[in-house]
């Protein structure tokens, strides 16, 4: 879990990357960037849920 | 709206930024006895020459090997080319500083002032970690971080890198702007931090397998509060000489960034006093702690770019957001993190970032910040977390249960820091 998570999170950083490159200053352009952050968190969530304590997970 | 550091720099103002810069080690100052106060009685002593310590490699491998990838003085720097657009991802400076007589003064100042700032980066984890750490893979984590992690990160938004150059190369805003270290300091710091947390685990005793979180209250207050205060002075000479380093701020600019400072600072911890008076009954000392340094930490990219009341309003999110992260990331998610720094630090300086991206009026330049916070989260956790875990297979993060039972100071040290003061009897080893 843990390093799926730490995976997850570079793929959002390429994400927003390849929203300046491929869009022209537009709404699309921060769109996909945010959606690039999204991604992050949800790497962040998965890693932080794989780091917790076994006995604590939810 | 101050602009992009050009590249001359009168005399006077000249003297006026080292002599700030002189009164920056301050922050770490205050950083570090924050951090001893926040930890435990018998992990004091270490804690402090930790402090010490973790500076000390950090600034000798950073001038040996670091400067060389930040290189904020040639202009340079190592690119390459995707869609037409050049990505200056690394410095190329001479390697151990030389030459650096010949550096314009402007560079020699930003390098300066990337030194301190490195001392206070490495200085965020340090604190995380109290109790539990061993002296010699923090400052093994320290030399990591100042050769292969800030180098990059501070020549990306300081040394003309790529997130600098995002304005002319994409048409956003000025680029990544972060002229008091936000980011470069505080997030990458805080980000160390749960890197750490994450490889240490928590402290025993901390998460009984039944019940709630077990409270290990920080040993001394008035180190706590008195750490603050140092703080708010580093912090002032940090914003204020960032300001005219690397966002070209004229003398005159300089009050009300540190008007700004000042003032993000105080309505976090009105907020936070507030805040704790009002769910706890009494205000909370640590907390407010916290939240005063969760001000000052916003204020590293807002103080700049911000009108005053700007200033207070972030200061007051802060103020608000940080005890509630710490609350959660204690209790929901059963992160031990005694100096908070995850929540102060990288939370806040997150927020900081942004919220310059909300407040300055160019176009674009909300992206450019977020774009800043997607790298450091998306790029510079992963690399650190990765290090650090092959760094721990090498050298042992954790110290040994029998150590973490009779404390640090005298494991570590063979001696503690209040040697005639009676220890009792911890009841949290069950």
């Amino acid at each position: 879990m843990k390093y799926a998570g730490l995976l997850v999170m570079p793929a959002g950083f390429l994400l927003s990357i390849a929203a300046i490159l491929l869009f022209p200053p537009s709404p699309s352009r921060v769109a996909f960037v945010l959606c690039g952050l999204a991604v992050e968190a949800m790497g962040i969530g998965v890693a932080i849920r794989g780091h917790m304590p076994g006995d604590r997970r939810p | 709206m101050i602009v992009p550091a050009a590249q001359s720099l009168a005399p006077s103002e000249f003297d006026l930024a080292l002599a700030l810069l002189f009164l920056a080690p301050l922050a770490p100052a205050g950083v570090a006895l924050l951090n001893t106060g926040l930890g435990r009685s018998r992990s004091a002593a270490q804690s402090l020459l930790g402090s010490l310590l973790v500076v000390v490699t950090a600034v000798l491998i950073f001038a040996l090997i670091g400067a060389t990838f930040a290189d904020s003085w040639t202009g340079a720097g190592h690119s390459f080319q995707i869609a037409a657009k050049p990505w200056n991802w690394a410095g190329t400076g001479p390697w151990f500083l030389n030459d650096f007589d010949t550096a314009s003064a402007r560079a020699q100042l930003g390098t300066l002032f990337e030194f301190i700032a490195l001392a206070l980066t490495v200085l965020i984890p340090w604190g995380s970690g109290a109790d539990r750490w061993r002296l010699t893979a923090g400052a093994a984590s320290a030399a990591i971080l100042a050769a292969l992690v800030f180098p990059f990160f501070v020549h990306w938004a300081w040394g003309g890198g790529w997130l600098a150059q995002l304005g002319p190369n994409f048409s956003l805003g000025a680029g990544f702007l972060d002229a008091g270290g936000a980011g470069s300091i505080q997030v990458l710091g805080g980000l160390s931090a749960l890197a750490v947390v994450w490889i240490l685990g928590p402290r025993r005793g901390k998460f009984p397998k039944e019940g709630l979180a077990t409270a290990m209250p920080g040993h001394n207050v008035v180190y706590i509060l008195f750490g603050c205060l140092i703080a708010l002075v580093g912090w002032l000479a940090f914003n204020s000489a960032g300001a005219m380093i690397w966002l070209d701020a004229a003398p005159t600019q300089l009050p009300r960034i540190a008007i700004n400072t000042l003032l993000s600072a105080a309505a976090a911890l009105a907020a936070t006093f507030v805040m704790t008076r009002v769910r706890f009954g009494k205000p909370d000392a640590s907390l407010c702690a916290n939240g005063w340094l969760s001000g000052l930490v916003t204020s590293s990219a807002c103080a700049s770019l911000v009108s005053p009341i700007g200033a207070i309003f972030t200061g007051i999110v802060a103020g608000v957001g940080v005890p509630l992260l710490i609350e959660f990331l204690e209790l929901a998610v059963s992160i031990d993190d005694p100096s908070g720094a995850i929540s102060v630090h990288a939370a806040a300086g997150i927020w900081g970032i942004v919220a310059a991206g909300i407040f300055a009026p160019r176009e674009g330049q909300l992206l450019a910040q977020l774009l800043g916070v997607a790298t450091l989260l998306g790029l510079i956790l992963p690399v650190i977390y990765l290090l650090f875990a092959l760094l721990n297979r090498v050298i042992p993060f954790r110290v040994d249960p029998d150590g973490e039972r009779i404390g640090m100071d005298l494991h570590e040290l063979g001696g503690g820091a209040y040697p005639e003061f009676v220890v009792h009897r911890d009841d949290s080893f069950r």
